[in-house]
């Protein structure tokens, strides 16, 4: 070798060498590199496009209950418990509900939360363009009787309203707070809205003048990943502390025997339905719904699908609900039987349409339906829709399919997804529909009780089947204390977060 | 002579952004869907979605749309997004520096790596040594820059801990994070197109180690590094400089690649993301963005080429 060549040849080694070593100085940093580091730093699969949930269908997610306050709010068993208000009544009639709320409450800009606050907010929701304001239109007046006495009148008794209190409707706004809601959020929780750097992540700080518990950490930060991969890396290298809300849970092994990170595994809203046009077409036959009820192997599915995670569910109700029951054993997986009823049905030589929206979640599953019925005798055509456009208008406007699987992540939405027979399911049996009125109106027992028997009526009428309800994961250091085990709500809570 | 000749090229890249402004338009105007019910959602009330139609302009033909549009970018105003309702030119302004510096950084890291791995390359090129630095680089072109991305995190992030495996910081706030930052996307994006680059380099030495002149510099006693070092390089590097600015194109495409999988806030990353939410205004511009650096890149190529090569010049 010449000592040119040497030479060019070892200022290509030496250049690359630079390019790696030189700029790796500075040691390890990231979120838990000291003890006095009170940042949290969570990775969440997607980022809302505006924070002004008000708007638009949005995600309130990273806002609610941890910078917005809601005068109730829901536990993690999905019981009603108090927030902003630290009492409630409920007249005899049912209609009228008188909130005691707090006196020590402000908002971050300094104002006083008081009972015109709370009047204000629950007017407001009128000029809402996001569909949720439907639920207040039950809501006849408000009336603020002192600052801390808030009493609201509504034209029928409803349990579901107050509910939906718990949810991004119920949001305590201030008159000078709303300015600027899709850049800013001025709440009472106990973080601040920070900032937002679009693309990367939205910065809470803690409110030091919370009126209540103290926020465990003085900032965090959530952080979001489109890649999931990417997210589990900044999670093993130290970048992160958890992983919120994750939607790959194949690669959730690499955490399982790490005593590092701890793996939280609840329950969610997200019921996965394999919706049947009730109205028209092969489904129409009652038969035929319990045929393909019976045929569906959801264990199996479940594995294949979501790697195992994920719970059965026999009906429209998550086990937070309190009026779950476990229906599974209703249709159990029964080859013999689902070929009975498919021969007895006189729709066995039918086409079925298949669709799925081309979310990655379902396109996999909608292949694992179809092949689970097609073993049985099933004819099944499978056409992926593209979401939200095509999918909206065939399925959900025109009811041009047979079988549809979507994910339903609105809470308790049983009766709002069956009770209607114009709605896409075109189930909207009037009995049904008079169980949700009767639960709505009764008292707590009742409302169990009507309830109950609602989500069994489904199951008779075999309306549609739940291939599983979505997990809520989430995996995180291994002292990180409080994490939402059972996301019951539209919220992120991480109010009891903390590190031990 | 010279300058028809750079008004023509000019008035070529006009006419081609022109045209590229009219497709990019027209496809979006075809997707099914309508924008300002996807940025309701599902159960918006049909009034509600009138009202939005009506303020994005929507309930105008498509040639007004299109020339709303067409005088937007000309001003630099191009509008309001459809789904998060944000000004669209402010965003796309805090996006751009980061993509710049990105690309920038990966093209540093490509030449760095291309020119003396090709020069070595070119002057081993029969010896066992050369052919495996080939194989080598052969290697790097085949690899796509996700994939190197992800192999340079669980390597340096993950396992050695050096650096972090994603994230942007900006260099005012944070010198010393933004360059630790830096480092790994720069090389994902950079070692891939060095690779290429390097080639190109090889090739293009190769070629002038059979000049006569270097045959008579060898001549005069040089030794073969000696002669390619004082009467080669500025030779082979006009292919080379071409090269670059082509590949220059692939780096800006590569980003948006790169800052997906390495979370940086640029233009890719609005580009992925405004997909993801079906934000058709800011993906149409967005595009339009990246076809005119595209196209801008071409014409520096063509007008170089002209001022540069004298036989080009003649010849058109």
């Amino acid at each position: 070798m010449s000592s040119y060549s040497k030479k060019i040849a070892l200022i290509a080694v030496t250049l690359v060498a630079t390019l790696v070593v030189g700029a790796c100085g500075g040691g390890s940093s990231g979120a838990n590199s000291s003890s006095s580091d009170t940042t949290l730093t969570v990775g969440l699969p997607s980022e809302p496009s505006t924070l002004d949930f008000t708007s638009n269908g949005d995600s309130p997610l990273p806002l609610l209950y941890n910078v917005y306050e809601t005068l109730v709010k829901v536990n993690q068993d999905g019981a009603l418990i108090p927030s902003l208000a630290k009492s409630w009544d409920i007249s005899p009639d049912r209609k009228t509900y008188t909130f005691h709320l707090v006196d020590n409450a402000t908002f971050s800009n300094g104002d006083p939360f008081t009972a015109q606050d709370a009047k204000f907010s629950i007017e407001r929701v009128k000029t809402w363009t996001d569909s949720s304001k439907d639920a207040m239109d039950v809501v006849q007046s408000v009336t603020a009787n002192d600052d801390h006495t808030l009493v609201v009148n509504l034209s029928r008794p409803s349990n579901d309203w107050l509910f939906r209190m718990t949810t991004r409707i119920g949001v305590m706004f201030t008159p000078n707070g709303v300015g600027d809601l899709a850049n800013n959020a001025i709440g009472t929780g106990p973080y601040k809205f920070g900032s937002w750097k679009r693309g990367d992540s939205i910065t809470l700080t803690r409110n030091d003048n919370y009126w209540g518990n103290k926020a465990g950490f003085t900032s965090i930060v959530l952080k979001f990943f489109k890649d999931a991969t990417s997210a589990n890396n900044a999670l093993l290298s130290g970048t992160i502390n958890a992983i919120g809300l994750i939607q790959s849970p194949d690669a959730l092994d690499q955490f399982k025997n790490n005593p590092k990170y701890q793996i939280v595994q609840g329950t969610s809203n997200l019921e996965v339905l394999l919706a049947m046009n009730n109205s028209q077409g092969p489904m129409a036959n009652k038969d035929m719904r319990e045929a393909v009820k019976y045929g569906i192997n959801h264990r199996a599915l479940i594995d294949t699908c979501y790697a195992g995670y994920g719970t059965q569910i026999g009906s429209m109700v998550p086990p937070t609900d309190p009026w779950y029951e476990d229906l599974t054993g209703r249709y159990p997986y029964d080859p013999a039987k689902a070929k009975q009823l498919l021969a007895a049905s006189g729709e066995a030589d039918q086409t079925i349409q298949l669709t799925v929206p081309t979310l990655p979640a379902y396109q996999q599953c909608g292949q694992v339906v179809q092949s689970q019925l097609q073993q049985l005798g099933f004819k099944v055509n499978l056409t992926q829709l593209e979401f939200p456009a095509v999918w909206f208008q065939k399925v959900f406007t025109d009811g041009q399919y047979d079988l549809n699987i979507t994910g339903h992540i609105q809470p308790r939405d049983i009766c709002s997804v069956f009770e209607d027979k114009s709605y896409y399911t075109h189930y909207g049996n009037p009995a049904f529909k008079a169980l949700c009125d009767k639960a709505d109106a009764g008292t707590a027992d009742e409302q169990v009780a009507y309830m109950k028997q609602a989500s069994e009526l489904l199951v008779d009428d075999a309306a549609a089947d739940w291939l599983w309800l979505m997990p809520n994961l989430m995996v995180a250091d291994n002292d990180i204390k409080g994490l939402p085990k059972n996301s019951v709500t539209e919220s992120f809570d991480l109010t009891g977060v903390s590190r031990s | 002579m010279l300058l028809w000749n750079l008004a023509r090229r000019t008035g070529i890249f006009v006419a081609t952004l022109l045209a590229s402004s009219i497709v990019v338009f027209g496809l979006m105007a075809v997707l099914p869907g309508d924008p300002a019910r996807v940025a309701l959602g599902l159960n918006a009330t049909d009034s509600d979605v009138a009202h939005l139609r009506e303020q994005f302009g929507l309930d105008q033909s498509l040639p007004e749309r299109y020339l709303d549009w067409l005088r937007g970018l000309i001003t630099l105003h191009p509008g309001t997004s459809y789904v998060t309702q944000t000004a669209i030119g402010p965003e796309i302004a805090t996006r751009i520096p980061v993509t710049l510096i990105l690309v920038g950084a990966s093209m540093l890291v490509a030449i760095a790596v291309a020119i003396p791995l090709g020069t070595v390359m070119a002057l081993r090129h029969r010896r066992a040594s050369g052919l495996a630095l080939s194989a080598l680089s052969q290697v790097g072109v085949a690899v796509p820059t996700f994939l190197a991305g992800i192999l340079l995190v669980t390597l340096f992030a993950v396992r050695l801990g050096w650096l972090p495996s994603s994230g942007w910081t900006s260099p005012q706030d944070d010198f010393e994070m933004f360059a630790r930052q830096l480092v790994l996307p720069a090389l994902a994006l950079g070692l891939c197109q060095g690779a290429i680059i390097a080639r190109y380099v090889r090739s293009s030495i190769l070629d002038v180690l059979r000049q006569d002149y270097i045959r008579t510099a060898r001549a005069k006693g040089r030794q073969p590094a000696q002669a390619l070092i004082h009467h080669g390089l500025r030779n082979a590097a006009v292919p080379v400089v071409t090269a670059l600015a082509l590949q220059l194109v692939y780096l800006l495409l590569g980003a948006v690649v790169i800052e997906r999988v390495f979370v940086i806030p640029g233009i890719g990353s609005l580009l992925t993301d405004s997909v993801g939410l079906r934000d058709l205004n800011v993906v149409q511009d967005v595009v339009m963005l990246l076809v005119a650096a595209v196209l801008v890149i071409n014409l520096v190529v063509d007008i170089l080429y002209v001022i540069i090569d004298p036989r080009l010049r003649a010849a058109s």
